[in-house]
């Protein structure tokens, strides 16, 4: 299938892929999450008549433009990237990845795009329900959004739904509603959703939170953390709540992820879940150091919450390398060598159906579907390869778990202080809501570190390795346009902090002998 | 896909607006006239871009995978066109944007030439062939280390290149007209349209002479083989009279909306002429895919060449994406009420002040 791999090609294209991708989620959480709060604002005003609930939602929005403009900018670059960088993968997978896409262009992007014509623009030109409706149909339209790629990005995880054809040699859907309906995929929409939510109601909090500080914009500031304390609060707790859906979905189908986000190398049963811990530095699978240098953990907490069985066997990285016979784990090796042999049964099928040869044909196929399922493994020489790299998982997941529980404190915290007047007694309190807003997007981040580069080395899970998936240029023009993106890219979120700040500095709008406080 | 494509043509006239953007824009309050006129319909262009990728990706997986992955400078370059128009409309005037307005001008003339040329190259390659080879497994490699740029060394390419961005300045001045009303910036469109119509039409007749006249990429229906047939694609206008008629139509209201904006000073030309450049572009499309035609040829191994049937994906996902693209009435109805109901009110000198209570770019 693939003659020759250019790791360098590899490694730069994952690394422009990652660049573009942290770029775009510094902006699209913002927007999923600001726009309900927006659409509550306007709500409250159009049911009360209260103008200041309208300058509340107009500032919100200003704020929402400014990051929007560069979220759709950067997502352009994200969608035309697995085309440009990731074509072997377009074809392998394009039969199935390509719809939720396309699904997301025709429902959500539109919905989108049309209605925030109207709320931009519609202030005062249409009715105001018309106006509200619109700010609504904006949120939902973000939030479908979300669904389709996130269902398109659960599916690499966990691929279901498809068969894979030799003829044309690519994997093909075979039942839309499993792709759509995977428990990864409505799991993952809940999990990221929520924190979409939690972050654009952190960014609100942080902002109301230094106009308290600086005593200006009193009114709106305190009526902005009431709503965005409740949202994000909400939001942070689902967070919470799906996360355990998302470990569990890890532990039946993604064992290698799972032994990384625990630092696990030999599996046992009645596992526990490590709350803390320091991992032994130049620990490698298959060596004699220990595991950690100390750690805390939950007894059999990780067999409770993967297996939902306190006794249940957990995988670690030794097992899923070297195999483990009680537990009918195969070793890499083994998963290697029969992947080597499918490679070679679609190589012969091939070259038969060339050949006119029918008997060939047959005896080809048959041998391939008799290895199939490790296809994938046939592109690796190193056993050991087939896992991510533990400690930066390890860490990772424990940062997002540590800052999220952190966030949920403050969300109820500050939440609490506001309703009882009391949160401009101390100016910490105020300085705690600024802080949690890039607590909030440490979290997300890691978070998403954990799911895509545990995911490694799979660009779609046991099916298709990322090395595979790669465009067949060369390394020189991927990294030209590596530094070209960069450039432009980090110009231009600076200029979009820039604006932003000058904006929050600014304010909102004051009407002529109106008042904020 | 073709029907998303004919659209996109049609939208450009945002990006030909940008590129008259200083021509009848003489002082801030008129070039601010023409960002906002302009700056309402971006999105569509933008999002039908999208979902034009979007779809083709769905529907055209191989073509994705071989097109993007191959031309990839162009295809990069192109993006950065359309990164650089997201951000400029909303950050032009906004205190503290780091490059100062004249340089988020320049981004929208960026993406109003190049972005529309780019375009208009690449369709060409439609007919005039890329430099590319597929394996058996379908995983294509460039032939060229130049990746896409080299399309630019074909006079076939640059002059539909050239023809779209003189039409998609023609739909903008036609649409500026429509839009806006200040009397000073009308008469200027009124002007611009005859400058660009004139090249336009010289540069699309050249391509379409070429086009009648070259050697097509033919597919034998039974054998799947791609072969070189003379007249390909004159025939396939000739023996699919719908295309004939669409092309044939689309060409007469392109230049009726063009005439009565001129010769009538109606306001109403962008609508006729859009509509003529959707049925136009639309036949092209058709004479492309149908009639047993390769619609992305490969000018290094003729058979590596993609057709309907094989560069398609499953009938299961296009049987999907068939379902799914049910709700383009209900977009389309939508953006029209909307359309509608932000427009009802042409933009004004009025409302371009910062201290209005509107939004303003």
């Amino acid at each position: 299938m693939i003659d020759f791999i250019d790791l360098s090609l590899v490694n730069w294209s994952r690394g422009q892929f990652a660049m573009t991708a942290i770029i775009h989620w510094l902006f699209i959480p913002l927007t999923i999450g600001m726009t309900y709060i927006i659409a509550i604002a306007q709500t409250i005003h159009v049911k009360t008549g209260d103008p200041e609930w309208e300058k509340l939602a107009k500032f919100w929005a200003k704020l929402f433009g400014i990051n929007f403009a560069i979220g759709v900018g950067t997502g352009i670059i994200l969608g035309l990237e697995f085309g440009t960088n990731w074509s072997n993968y377009s074809w392998i997978s394009g039969d199935i990845f390509g719809a939720p896409l396309a699904a997301e262009g025709i429902m959500a992007f539109f919905l989108e795009s049309t209605f925030i014509t109207i709320m931009f623009f519609g202030w005062g030109k249409v009715s105001k329900k018309f106006h509200l409706v619109s700010c609504y149909l904006v949120a939902f339209g973000a939030s479908l959004s979300a669904l389709w790629i996130l269902v398109a990005n659960a599916w690499m995880n966990y691929p279901v739904g498809m068969v894979f054809n030799p003829d044309t040699a690519r994997h093909e859907m075979i039942d839309f509603w499993a792709v759509l309906l995977s428990p990864f995929a409505i799991n993952k929409f809940l999990h990221t959703i929520a924190s979409g939510f939690a972050i654009g109601s952190f960014f609100i909090i942080a902002i109301s939170s230094w106009f308290l500080l600086k005593k200006r914009n009193i009114l709106l500031a305190k009526r902005s953390i009431i709503i965005a304390g409740t949202f994000g609060l909400i939001g942070s707790l689902f967070v919470a709540a799906t996360g355990d859906g998302s470990a569990y979905n890890v532990a039946q189908h993604q064992p290698a992820k799972l032994a990384a986000m625990e630092g696990l190398y030999n599996g046992s049963e009645g596992v526990g879940l490590v709350t803390i811990g320091m991992l032994t530095p130049g620990k490698k699978v298959g060596d004699d150091k220990p595991d950690f240098v100390f750690r805390h953990e939950i007894p059999k907490a990780l067999s409770f919450l993967g297996f939902r069985d306190f006794n249940a066997f957990v995988p670690g990285a030794n097992d899923l390398v070297y195999g483990n016979v009680e537990h009918g784990i195969l070793s890499a090796e083994e998963r290697i060598s029969k992947g080597k042999l499918a490679l070679k049964a679609l190589a012969d099928y091939k070259t038969a159906v060339n050949a006119g040869d029918d008997i060939g044909k047959n005896n080809a196929l048959a041998e391939f579907r008799l290895y199939e399922e490790h296809m994938g493994y046939g592109h690796f020489a190193d056993p050991e390869s087939i896992l991510p790299n533990i400690p930066f998982i390890f860490y990772s997941f424990r940062l997002m778990v540590g800052a999220g529980f952190f966030l949920i404190a403050v969300a109820g915290f500050l939440l609490f202080m506001t309703i009882k007047n009391r949160i401009e007694k101390n100016k910490w309190f105020l300085r705690l809501g600024i802080l949690a807003f890039p607590v909030a997007f440490v979290a997300s981040m890691a978070g998403w570190i954990v799911a895509e580069v545990g995911r490694q080395p799979w660009t779609i899970q046991d099916f298709l390795p990322t090395m595979v998936s790669v465009s067949n240029i060369n390394t020189t023009a991927v990294l030209l346009t590596f530094w070209m993106f960069l450039a432009i890219l980090i110009i231009l979120v600076i200029a979009e902090v820039r604006i932003m700040l000058f904006a929050i500095k600014k304010g909102p709008e004051q009407k002529k002998g109106g008042s904020n406080v | 896909m073709s029907v998303v494509g004919s659209f996109l043509v049609f939208l450009l006239f945002v990006q030909g607006g940008q590129t008259l953007l200083g021509v009848l824009g003489k002082n801030e309050m008129e070039k601010t006239m023409i960002v906002n006129s302009i700056g309402r319909k971006w999105e569509f262009t933008f999002t039908t871009l999208v979902l034009f990728a979007a779809g083709m990706f769905a529907s055209f997986p191989l073509f994705y995978a071989t097109s993007f992955g191959g031309a990839y400078y162009a295809w990069k370059i192109f993006l950065i066109c359309f990164v650089l128009q997201a951000v400029s409309f909303e950050y032009r005037r906004k205190k503290g944007n780091l490059l100062g307005q004249k340089t988020y001008e320049g981004f929208l003339y960026v993406n109003g030439f190049l972005g529309t040329f780019l375009l208009g190259a690449a369709v060409a390659t439609f007919f005039t062939g890329s430099s590319f080879i597929r394996n058996d497994y379908n995983l294509s490699t460039w032939q060229t280390e130049l990746y896409g740029i080299e399309i630019l060394f074909n006079f076939t390419n640059i002059s539909l290149g050239l023809a779209i961005l003189f039409l998609a300045r023609t739909l903008g001045a036609l649409y500026l007209l429509n839009n806006i009303n200040y009397d000073i910036i009308r008469e200027r469109a009124r002007k611009q349209i005859i400058f660009n119509a004139l090249p336009f039409l010289v540069f699309f007749l050249y391509f379409m002479i070429r086009v009648f006249l070259m050697d097509g990429y033919a597919v034998n229906p039974d054998t799947k083989v791609v072969f070189m047939e003379p007249y390909k694609y004159l025939n396939n206008y000739l023996q699919m009279p719908v295309a004939l008629v669409l092309f044939l139509l689309g060409v007469v209201l392109v230049l009726y909306g063009i005439g009565i904006a001129i010769f009538k000073r109606s306001d109403k030309g962008i609508w006729f002429s859009g509509s003529g450049t959707i049925l136009t572009v639309l036949s092209i499309f058709f004479i492309l895919g149908f009639n047993n035609t390769s619609f992305y040829p490969s000018s290094s191994d003729i058979q590596s060449s993609l057709t309907i049937e094989n560069a398609s994906s499953s009938l299961y996902t296009l049987k999907a994406m068939t379902y799914i693209s049910l709700f383009v009435p209900v977009i389309l109805g939508y953006i029209f009420f909307t359309w509608r109901a932000i427009d009802k009110g042409k933009i004004n000198p009025e409302d371009m002040n910062d201290n209005s209570d509107q939004h303003v770019y």
